[in-house]
């Protein structure tokens, strides 16, 4: 028996832990949209799980009136796979930033990606440590100077979409913390995703690395330096839609005048390519968040979910051999009787 | 049949039987069959299969020797024997790394075709043994096993090269006639495992059968061996290793609890059969989910129990160290979660195929933090079913992560078991929360889930789905009952301290240590763990020697069983044995203030027992 799915507010998915990130942080923003989101997706509270690791962002589950977990640094994807998998019954979220997801949970977010367990993965990437106040993080610039790196650092940054293109992702998306709307319907995607959904929150952190994307994202360059990714669409950017991308003749996108080129030479966005290898070529379309930059879905094809693939083999066992019977279980092997 | 010699049937008590051989030869297979037929037919019977790290070191190398002791007897055994009867040597390497374990007099089996230049060059024999009087104190048969082997398959078409590798079966036919075992299980299991037709099963067939022929006609054997069934206690009898009963418990406990079965687990020896006997069960619900690394499989199990689940995870000493933060996590979320940890020689990689008791101190207190856990320890190969289901009901019970600690000689040794009655056993209680559990100021119910239960201090377990439930829980110090967190240091220490008291309270449950022995005994054996059957027949031969001595032997290391002090008390002298440098010694001494004496190995094998009944004497006689 199903019951009708009670209509909520924002009010009802917020717990009533007072929020301690520091005042003007990307993350409230974040947590707006993502509260004022559930009342649509017709989902219950009592089946919405939010999981997380370590960092700021991590404590984003105790202001959900939900059920929550804040784990331990970088596993809540690992987390999460045992309770998405043995209870496809919820919304399992997991919220995670750039250190968390990409340095010391980088081996389990890639795994969870290639695998497609269930599960919305929102990283909010402020390209910085903020938590331990201010080290550079593994999607840090080279250069960076923090405390850490006094004398710039020299790593190379990840690029979070192209490293879960990489690991075969079946939904990847990129949104920024400025704009609610798109916040929103790039959730939406990725929560209706069947599959491991990764979506990277441009965030900003105004202690540690402000402004690390107001090159992109401030409202008077956003039309000019945000590319966004629709997809059937031809891909254009520019308050006029004046500039577009195209694939060369040599396979490498690149940015150039429409008027140069016309509207028929624009690439047009095919979100569900089986070959990920143009989505990877958008992902590396800007060096960072200084050139124009795409956002939207880069990707979102179909693949079996794996938790549902794990059901799957339990209920053909049982179909085949009946449902386990412990009694045999033990008679399994040779045995003997002693009278 | 041609006709040979008339044999004489002698009967024997007991026999120790050790084969040994290249990895590639088949001596773990050839042992566990040996063993199957001697259980059909009645016998007690121990076993310690002994094998190297490597899948193949080079052939004919000491670095690839693999051997399998078998100890059957007409009555009750419980160790796989101290010294082999007779060795089954396949090429010179296995005669080598296995002639110090013979004693003088014992019998040699040898394998003579492999005794060639070459192979006694590998094995680093200067001269022949076979040729030297070196093994003048052994009886010594040689036995043309590859060849004969390749005789009987050439009838059947099979190439040499292929029928060689059925000479192991002819060992085993040679060794099952020479210790009267009936043939038809082997032949009948051959038949299953390689299929009614093809050439391995007829090599097979033709080399078992060959052996077997070869002991009755050859005029080499004098004389061929019975031991009788041994008188057990009336039942149903299956063979089991510790890993099988470690997966067979965890699959039964959660049937007495009414849960589904997760187990997150990475690839390590010598664990790794327990998740392979799971996963080969999945009619019975289980979920097995073989994770990207260690630190996934644990926290995938306790992703499984937040949502209800039977949450488990196998390992052994290196995954028990990548484990460590997640099962401190779980201490702090109070969430039932098996740990299993097979153990093996330390540090780091150690010995990954050998044995060891070294992890007591790591399961103890291997967490930063004020970590408190349950603890604990199978004994013999069976016993770890019970221990399994007892680590599940503290688990679901308390809230607890618990640490089962088995090792590499209980994982794949095998033993008879009587088969247990399931309807006698226990029903587990999840007692999931299914309501509020505390009303605000205003009158509106709510539930905080950090509010104990007055008898067990546990806390309430509610998996997300149940509405007006939902709640947040993490690593951060939670306040009392509410579970938001809280830095507040009053708050801490009471939450430092209910979590203390959780576990400690676990003693009021769980059994009274039992010893056997007299009160007035000189000594008592204090033991844990896999060193039950060393132990068992030590003390058992220092009483045959006319001392009072009593034993006992822990299954719960955390907490201990409420008289252990009690006990350790009541006796003049005290012995721990156990195959580490002292960790329980270690923890009894710091909680009883006794003088227990440690005795310590750590060689990747078991105690024999008369290395017990030597410590013993020591203790008993030494300062006389």
């Amino acid at each position: 028996m199903t019951t009708a799915i009670p209509v909520t507010t924002r009010k009802d998915w917020t717990s009533d832990q007072e929020v301690r990130w520091c005042p003007g942080c990307g993350d409230y923003s974040i947590l707006a949209a993502v509260q004022m989101l559930m009342p649509d997706l017709g989902v219950r509270r009592e089946s919405t799980v939010f999981l997380s690791g370590i960092g700021c962002a991590a404590r984003f589950p105790y202001y959900m009136n939900t059920y929550g977990m804040h784990s331990i640094h970088g596993r809540a994807p690992a987390i999460a796979t045992g309770l998405a998998t043995t209870r496809p019954d919820l919304d399992v979220w997991v919220i995670t930033g750039d250190g968390d997801a990409l340095s010391i949970g980088g081996n389990h977010l890639i795994h969870v990606l290639r695998r497609n367990v269930k599960m919305t993965i929102l990283m909010f990437n402020n390209q910085i440590y903020g938590l331990t106040k201010g080290q550079y993080s593994p999607t840090s610039e080279v250069s960076k100077v923090t405390k850490s790196t006094p004398f710039g650092s020299v790593d190379r940054p990840f690029n979070p979409i192209s490293l879960a293109l990489g690991a075969e992702a079946t939904f990847v998306a990129r949104t920024h913390d400025m704009d609610r709307a798109h916040m929103q319907e790039t959730f939406r995607r990725a929560h209706d995703h069947n599959g491991a959904a990764f979506v990277e929150v441009y965030q900003n952190c105004n202690v540690f690395n402000d402004g690390a994307f107001a090159d992109v994202t401030g409202r008077d360059v956003r039309s000019s330096m945000l590319i966004p990714l629709v997809h059937g669409e031809p891909i254009r950017f520019g308050a006029e839609g004046e500039r577009g991308v195209v694939q060369r003749s040599d396979g490498q996108l690149e940015i150039v005048n429409v008027a140069d080129v016309g509207e028929d030479a624009l690439l047009v966005h095919h979100e569900a390519h089986a070959d990920p290898g143009l989505a990877f070529a958008l992902s590396r379309l800007a060096s960072g968040p200084h050139e124009p930059t795409p956002i939207g879905v880069f990707r979102a094809v179909e693949r079996p979910e794996y938790g549902e693939e794990m059901s799957r083999q339990i209920v053909r066992a049982q179909e085949q051999r009946g449902v386990g019977d412990i009694e045999a279980l033990l008679r399994s092997g040779s045995t003997w009787t002693v009278d | 049949m041609a006709t040979g010699t008339k044999h004489v049937t002698e009967q024997l008590e007991r026999v120790v039987i050790r084969f040994a051989g290249d990895s590639g030869d088949g001596m773990q297979l050839t042992g566990d069959r040996f063993t199957t037929s001697s259980a059909l037919l009645g016998n007690d019977l121990a076993t310690f299969p002994d094998f190297p790290a490597e899948i193949r070191a080079p052939a004919g190398t000491l670095a690839g020797v693999s051997a399998f002791q078998v100890h059957i007897s007409d009555h009750e055994i419980t160790t796989p024997g101290d010294a082999p009867n007779v060795l089954v040597a396949m090429n010179p390497a296995a005669l080598r790394s296995n002639i110090e374990l013979l004693p003088k007099g014992a019998t040699l089996v040898v394998n003579v075709d492999e005794f060639d230049e070459r192979n006694l060059a590998k094995a680093g024999y200067e001269a022949n043994p076979l040729t030297d009087e070196s093994l003048a104190a052994y009886t010594v048969y040689e036995v043309p096993m590859t060849s004969i082997t390749q005789e009987v398959c050439k009838e059947a078409g099979i190439k040499p090269r292929d029928a060689e590798r059925s000479k192991n079966f002819f060992a085993l036919g040679l060794v099952s006639w020479l210790y009267t075992r009936p043939i038809d299980p082997t032949l009948k299991w051959i038949t299953e495992r390689f299929g009614n037709e093809g050439p391995v099963a007829e090599a097979n067939t033709r080399a078992f059968r060959a052996g077997y022929h070869f002991g009755e006609t050859a005029e080499l054997f004098t004389s061929n061996f019975e031991v009788r069934p041994a008188p057990f206690e009336p039942g149903e009898y299956a063979q089991v290793t510790g890993n099988q009963a470690v997966a067979w418990g965890l699959l039964t406990a959660a049937r007495l609890a009414g849960l589904s079965l997760f187990l997150g687990s990475y690839p390590i020896t010598p664990a790794s059969d327990i998740l392979h006997e799971l996963s080969r069960r999945k009619e019975f619900g289980v979920r097995t989910f073989q994770a990207e690394d260690e630190i996934a499989g644990v926290g995938s199990a306790l992703g499984a129990a937040f949502g209800g689940s039977l949450g488990v995870t196998t390992t052994s000493g290196p995954g028990l160290d990548l484990k460590s933060e997640m099962i401190g996590l779980a201490i702090s979320l109070e969430l039932p979660l098996i740990i299993v940890d097979v153990q093996r020689g330390g540090p780091s990689t150690g010995l990954p195929t050998k044995t060891e008791q070294a992890d007591l101190l790591h399961a103890m207190y291997g967490r930063h933090g004020e970590a408190p856990l349950p603890i604990i320890a199978a004994k013999t190969p069976s016993h770890c079913f019970e221990a399994a289901i007892e680590a599940v009901r503290l688990a679901v019970t308390y809230r607890t992560p618990v640490i089962l600690l088995s090792d590499g000689y209980l994982a794949n040794g095998a033993e008879p078991w009587r088969l247990p009655d399931l309807s006698a056993m226990l029903p587990i209680e999840p007692g999931f929360a299914s309501e509020p559990n505390h009303v605000a100021d205003d009158g509106t119910p709510s539930f905080q889930p950090y509010v104990r239960d007055p008898e067990t201090l546990a806390r309430p377990w509610a998996p997300p789905g149940v509405p007006g439930l939902e709640h947040r829980i993490g690593g951060l110090e939670k306040a009392d009952e509410t579970g938001n967190v809280s830095y507040e240091g009053h708050n801490h220490e009471t939450m430092v301290r209910w979590r203390a008291a959780k576990i400690a309270g676990i003693a009021k449950v769980i059994p009274a240590l039992e010893v056997d022995g007299e009160d007035d005994a000189e000594l008592l054996v204090l033991g844990w763990g896999s060193t039950f059957g060393a132990i068992n027949a030590g003390v058992a031969r220092a009483r045959d020697r006319g001392h009072k001595v009593a034993q006992a032997h822990l299954d719960y290391l955390n907490p201990f069983p409420l008289n252990l002090g009690e006990v350790l008390r009541r006796y003049p002298k005290v012995l721990v044995p156990e195959m580490n440098l002292g960790q329980l010694s270690k923890m009894v001494r710091a909680e009883f203030l006794v003088d227990a004496k440690s005795l310590n190995k750590t060689q990747g094998v078991p105690f024999l027992a008369g290395q017990i009944e030597d410590a013993i004497m020591e203790l008993l006689e030494g300062e006389a």
